[in-house]
């Protein structure tokens, strides 16, 4: 109880308040603009955010990234454009019903469908992140290696399609994390006799060239894309009612959505193509998938509304990123000093809970404004592509330079965008560059530390939760093969 | 046996066979770029994790390119001057980053807003009035009400004392 009265006493402050309106509104917003999407906003936002007290900081971050699936919805459905990439099967259901002249059913049952899958994911953080920090000190140096080795494993082979691309851009990320000054022996590695490399790439000013500079260059590179959506008329709150019919969809894409966002690197794509897959399966009517079914559209707002809050167990507990916001949110907590893992749960756990109730909190929030405000949403829709592409140039600069003044992080910046841009147009995931150059670091520093008490390999796997992790890495890759084989041999009895 | 690279776009084999270039040269160099350490285990080497980035590299980007070459589309010229197109949006961002030491963050962030919007062919009178409005809450909102660290323009000097203190700490 005490705990819970210290954690609202760190809520009840007007620039908590502020951070949650900020956060749960500008995320909607954000997440409403075909194009833009809650990567590039937390991306500008980062460096602004290190000025401000962390419960703050962080409180706009995971405001944006909590409701941005929520705003990307709209324009999912009335315009079949998707506001972020994860509300892409949002579109398969939404805009058959808009067409059908449902659009107030559709628009009012994605609302309600995020609201309850948000709301899930944040009791489930609530309930399995102190479960996950009370095993979190078995974690040593060489547990920590693994989990952090099998995240990159994760994150190369969850690109379906591109896994070689993703592991060369894993491998990228791992030997820019090494640029600079080495921490051991004080040596430089592959600075190239350049002074400005000496201090490495930084992860910020790589996360904003990949992220909001590439998207900028996308944006105004293209064409204009203008759309036009009829206003909403009657209340939004009946989307409730009717999600209550279908509580066995939205309950099992919660939970898939949960557990998709706990494992690194999977995320809700995976989540959503699942929680479709699982809709669509056990639906008495699976021939409506595709044409505007009500469970369709559940199973996808559900499903992708529940990752954010669940990708901060492993990042809360054990100090390890999943995905590429959660790896932009851990810079926000070493700026402040604030560890992340298990000695948070024993020194700062009034922090934590305040964070949860953050979360809680900004769902109502975002529901609550997405209630009266669709139709003003509607006019945000409308701002022409490259328009946006100039605003978010603009405030790319933002982010790069008040981080050190530099005019050579803003060179190094522009690179990445360039390269965010190619990246995007061959449709090669960024996440592996980001995740190699988080995790490689703690990868480099944790199996250092390890070996120096390890005498042989077997050493490395003698306790009980290394050999588990081991034995994860171990099934993860041969499932992997066995599925490329199964593939395989389908492909050639087909051929 | 396949193993990735579904997707296939025009220029796939041109990104692919360019990043394997860069990966080899990057290998080439380890011995020169960074420095061997007298005593501890293979994995204290500095070399060490700059070879695990860079043997991934080179170990993903050559089935990456041999079934992009295998598969590869038309157009790879036309997408490849997309790619140097971008590099127009490059230099319109570094003028303004050479700007603002210069002019100050307001002048030089309204003047990079109006005339992005000008080249994009946003010409009429609204849009440019937006471009500008839209420079000019960027800034309010960052420097004056956020206080990020972005230093006064070399012009704010010749303004007066009160004056400039008002434009180095709010514009």
């Amino acid at each position: 109880m005490d705990i819970l009265i210290s954690a609202l006493d760190i809520l009840a402050r007007w620039d908590v308040a502020a951070a949650l309106l900020v956060g749960s509104v500008g995320g909607v917003v954000i997440g409403a603009i075909p194009g833009v999407g809650a990567a590039v906003a937390i991306a500008i936002l980062l460096p602004a955010t290190f000025s401000l007290d962390p419960i703050v900081g962080l409180t706009v971050l995971l405001g944006i990234y909590g409701s941005s699936m929520f705003g990307g919805a709209v324009p999912a459905i009335l315009i079949n454009t998707p506001g972020t990439a994860v509300n892409a099967l949002t579109t398969y259901e939404g805009t058959p019903m808009t067409r059908r002249g449902e659009a107030h059913r559709a628009l009012a049952l994605a609302y309600s469908a995020s609201f309850c899958g948000g709301v899930f994911s944040v009791v489930c953080l609530m309930l399995f992140a102190p479960g996950l920090a009370k095993i979190a000190p078995l974690f040593g140096s060489r547990e920590i290696f693994l989990a952090a080795l099998l995240g990159i494993i994760l994150v190369v082979l969850a690109h379906r399609g591109k896994v070689l691309a993703a592991g060369m851009l894993a491998g990228f990320g791992i030997w820019l994390n090494t640029i600079g000054l080495e921490p051991i022996q004080y040596t430089q590695r592959y600075t190239f006799g350049q002074s400005w490399l000496s201090g490495g790439i930084d992860l910020i000013v790589a996360v904003l060239g990949l992220f909001a500079l590439s998207q900028a260059f996308v944006l105004l590179i293209q064409r204009d894309k203008t759309s036009h959506a009829e206003p909403i008329t009657g209340g939004l709150l009946s989307g409730f009612k009717e999600l209550a019919r279908h509580k066995r969809v939205a309950g099992a894409s919660s939970a898939i959505g949960v557990l998709m966002g706990v494992i690194p690197g999977v995320g809700e794509f995976t989540s959503q193509f699942l929680s479709y897959t699982y809709a669509q399966k056990t639906s008495k009517t699976p021939e409506q998938f595709g044409n505007g079914s009500p469970e369709g559209l559940i199973a996808s707002e559900a499903a992708n509304n529940a990752v954010p809050a669940a990708a901060m167990i492993p990042l809360l507990s054990l100090g390890i990123p999943g995905e590429a916001l959660t790896a932009m949110m851990l810079s926000v907590f070493y700026v402040h000093n604030v560890i992340p893992g298990p000695s948070l749960f024993q020194n700062q756990l009034d922090f934590v809970v305040a964070l949860y109730l953050a979360l809680l909190i900004l769902n109502c929030m975002v529901i609550i404004f997405l209630i009266f405000s669709t139709n003003i949403l509607l006019k945000v829709i409308e701002t022409p592509t490259r328009f946006i592409g100039i605003i978010v140039l603009t405030l790319g600069f933002v982010g790069v330079y008040s981080l050190r003044n530099s005019a050579i992080d803003c060179a190094i910046a522009a690179a990445f965008g360039v390269l965010g841009l190619i990246l995007k147009r061959l449709d090669l995931p960024i996440v592996p560059i980001i995740l190699g150059m988080v995790l490689g670091n703690i990868m480099e520093a944790k199996l250092r530390t390890s070996m120096m008490r390890v005498k042989s390999p077997l050493d490395f796997i003698d306790r009980p939760v290394s050999f588990i992790l081991f034995l994860i890495i171990l099934i993860v890759i041969c499932s992997h093969f066995r599925a490329l084989w199964k593939s395989r041999n389908r492909r050639s009895e087909n051929a | 046996m396949r193993i990735a690279d579904d997707v296939n776009r025009p220029g796939g084999e041109v990104f692919a066979a360019g990043f394997l270039i860069f990966a080899l040269f990057l290998l080439s160099q380890i011995a020169v770029e960074t420095a061997p350490a007298k005593s501890g285990n293979i994995v204290a080497q500095p070399r060490f994790w700059p070879a695990v980035g860079t043997v991934t590299m080179v170990a993903f980007a050559i089935p990456h390119l041999l079934l992009q070459w295998r598969s590869r589309l038309p157009g790879r010229l036309a997408e490849t001057r997309v790619w140097l197109g971008s590099v127009e949006f490059c230099l319109w961002f570094m003028l303004y980053v050479a700007a603002v030491p210069v002019t100050g963050y307001l002048a030089a962030t309204l003047a990079f807003t109006v005339l992005l919007a000008i080249r994009e062919g946003y010409r009429d009178r609204k849009s440019i009035i937006a471009a500008a409005g839209i420079g000019f809450a960027i800034v309010f909102v960052f420097k004056s009400l956020l206080s990020v660290r972005i230093p006064g323009g070399a012009v704010y000097e010749y303004l007066p004392s009160g004056l400039r203190s008002f434009m180095i700490l709010n514009l």
